[in-house]
């Protein structure tokens, strides 16, 4: 996905102002001149800078960089698809990981992300499921990492 | 001497061996599959080094980095795919010997002369880092605040492609480590109102998402076939280096000392200092005319300098904390949460430490001897792991190594929206190595500029009427000149500039993201 230089440049110009604007509610030290204002005003005024720059940039070559220029992957369902598992897959786990536990996370994305790609289903239910055991031996048996069990009695 | 053998003892146990024997092979592995970089292979292994001692989760960083450079020459000599950036310089190189049926040569000159290399650095490495400590203690918070910015600038000004943009990521990098409650008034800030940013941003989520995920979403939305896996008999491998080393010890010598120098020079890796060296190659060489035929020594002298900077780039990284390219940035992320804070003070309250990594750094390099003459025996096996396969398991990695460090799904968020960010800069060309360097020094740069500020009462001339500041100060206005002075001298030479140093400057970006995609 390419976007014309002028668009991000707006996009972080946007953000320093809203960090420029921000910071001026943080707490100053008593007596001194400097406090936790003083590095993230220099950083966003700099950024300020760069985005108009960015802009300046996107407007001349304009000719050259088109406005909006969505890559050649996007006309492809499966890619379009395994994208959208990919992003969609790590906002499941994170919203619902703790309810449903790791042990039913895992495998379903894991097996959406295998067929998607074009593994075959009878190589993605095992693939999928020695790489759900293997993570959890090393993460939860060896390093001790609390993954929720969610929905599942803790079994081992 | 009793600090080295202390360090011998805490490099040479059971644990810390086996730890160095699994990254190396882990390294080896993913640097020898086209897609997943050198970088990849040290974000993902963050999470896991996490729960390890310091010594044993810097070995296994220091393993597997120098592992993944070697062997992403692997899939260049027989795909013409680079594995990692830092081979792409001479892919085209290799593959021609590869079609001339001199694979083992070039798998083989690859291998040797990247442990000569890495050797090499870890010499200078040896020999310097303590005597540069010894300037460091004298340091104070002026000096500091220049290294920082000194190393900040070299990151942006040299090799990137666009200034401009590099400078927009590292801005957001150290806007990013303002978060949260480490500045001077220890007050929240741009927290949003959320309980899990008071801490800052986690590191590793971060590196794991820019690094890891972005990568997993270009490659699965990757359009390039699937590439063809040949069937060429690879010998011995170990075949004629000697004759090879006593030809081109000079390219060895030369490539080794170029890439030590750009790994030291921060901001500047392993992906530099192939394409500069082997630039150089290409104009000191006797037989010019030669390269891109298949000819052995551009070869050894950017596969001796792409090793050979990993190294280099420890030395800022254990003397000053200033990391000297991505995968140090990361490591030195990794010694802050060990609470092993990297500085001349290291060297003095624990020596032991220091010289246990310098234990690993030649460990690693001689085992590439060995895993490495395996790995290019498998090699056709590895290569013929499919990305359909591999992406949803690295996938699962990442989430549950962006989990387990604070045993919070916020990490999983973390990664994702950093993942995608990074997915979407660098679709339009904005570099992020830039972002980790500035997430990882943007509080010790804060600090040492809010203390002097305070140390001077407002006054600015203070960072610059000391002699090392001054000097450093001086050294960045260098830096920042880099790119005019590399225009000018190329408008002077005119057409006669192109395949020249300067000239080979800005090209390794743009190529090594044009491998990748």
């Amino acid at each position: 996905m390419k976007v014309n230089d002028a668009f991000l440049g707006s996009v972080f110009l946007g953000l320093s102002l809203l960090i420029l604007w921000s910071v001026r509610s943080l707490p100053k030290i008593p007596g001194q001149d400097v406090g936790p204002s003083a590095f993230p005003s220099l950083l966003a005024s700099l950024l300020a800078i760069c985005s108009v720059l960015l802009v300046i940039r996107g407007i001349r070559e304009r000719r050259l960089q088109p406005f909006f220029q969505a890559g050649a992957w996007t006309g492809s369902w499966p890619h379009v698809r395994s994208f959208l598992i990919v992003i969609g897959g790590l906002l499941f786990y994170a919203l619902s990981s703790e309810y449903l536990g790791y042990f039913l996370c895992a495998p379903i994305i894991l097996v959406s992300l295998f067929l998607s790609l074009g593994v075959s289903a009878a190589k993605a239910l095992p693939l999928a499921a020695l790489a759900t055991l293997g993570a959890h031996t090393v993460f939860y048996k060896m390093l001790l990492v609390p993954l929720p069990w969610g929905l599942l009695p803790v079994l081992w | 001497m009793s600090a080295i053998a202390a360090a011998f003892d805490l490099v040479f146990q059971p644990y810390v061996l086996l730890v160095i024997l699994c990254s190396s092979v882990y390294g080896l592995v993913v640097g020898c599959i086209p897609g997943l970089t050198a970088t990849m292979a040290t974000a993902l292994l963050v999470p896991i080094t996490f729960f390890m001692p310091p010594v044993p989760a810097i070995a296994a960083i220091v393993s597997a980095s120098a592992m993944a450079i070697f062997s992403g020459d692997i899939p260049g000599a027989l795909l013409r795919i680079p594995g990692t950036p830092a081979s792409a310089a001479y892919t085209d190189e290799a593959y021609a010997m590869t079609r001339k049926g001199q694979a083992g040569i070039a798998l083989g000159a690859g291998l040797v002369f990247s442990v000569l290399g890495g050797l090499f650095g870890t010499a200078v490495m040896i020999v310097s880092a303590p005597a540069l400590a010894e300037i460091a203690v004298q340091f104070s918070s002026f000096e500091y605040f220049w290294m920082a910015v000194l190393g900040l600038a070299g990151a942006v000004f040299i090799g990137s492609a666009s200034v401009l943009k590099a400078c927009v990521t590292l801005l957001l990098g150290l806007l990013v480590s303002c978060v949260g409650m480490e500045n001077p008034a220890g007050a929240p800030r741009f927290t949003l109102g959320i309980g899990e940013l008071l801490g800052g941003v986690a590191l590793i989520p971060m590196v794991v998402g820019i690094f890891a995920v972005s990568e997993i979403l270009r490659n699965v939305t990757a359009m390039d076939a699937p590439p063809k896996i040949g069937t060429e008999q690879i010998g011995n491998v170990f075949k004629g280096m000697g004759a090879l080393l006593k030809r081109y010890w000079l390219p060895l010598i030369r490539g080794s000392a170029l890439g030590t120098i750009i790994g030291i020079q921060p901001g500047s890796g392993p992906d530099m200092a192939s394409w500069m060296s082997y630039a150089m190659s290409k104009r000191l060489s006797k037989e010019p005319e030669k390269f891109g035929t298949g000819h052995v020594e551009g070869i050894i002298e950017a596969g001796a300098a792409n090793n050979s900077s990993l190294a280099g780039a420890w030395i800022p990284a254990l003397v000053f904390g200033i990391p000297g390219d991505s995968i140090t940035a990361i490591a030195i992320g990794v010694l802050y949460l060990k609470n092993l804070n990297p500085g001349p003070t290291i060297f003095i309250n624990n020596p032991q430490a220091i010289y246990a990594i310098f234990i690993v750094f030649v460990l690693a390099n001689l085992l590439m001897l060995p895993l490495g003459w395996i790995i290019i025996k498998l090699a056709q096996n590895v290569l013929r792991i499919s990305r359909a396969v591999l992406m949803p398991i690295v996938l699962l990695f990442c989430i549950v190594g962006a989990f387990a460090i604070n045993n919070s799904e916020f990490g999983v968020l973390l990664m994702l929206i950093f993942g995608a960010i990074a997915f979407v800069l660098e679709d339009n060309g904005f570099p992020v190595a830039p972002a980790i360097l500035g997430m990882v020094l943007g509080n010790m740069l804060e600090e040492n500029l809010v203390t002097s500020m305070i140390k001077s009462d407002g006054s600015l001339a203070t960072f610059f009427t000391r002699p090392i500041a001054g000097g450093l100060a001086a050294a960045i206005f260098v830096i920042l000149l880099w790119p005019v002075a590399s225009w000018l001298i190329r408008g002077a030479r005119g057409e006669k500039a192109s395949g020249s140093l300067t000239e080979a400057v800005p090209r390794p970006l743009k190529k090594s993201s044009a491998a990748r995609s």
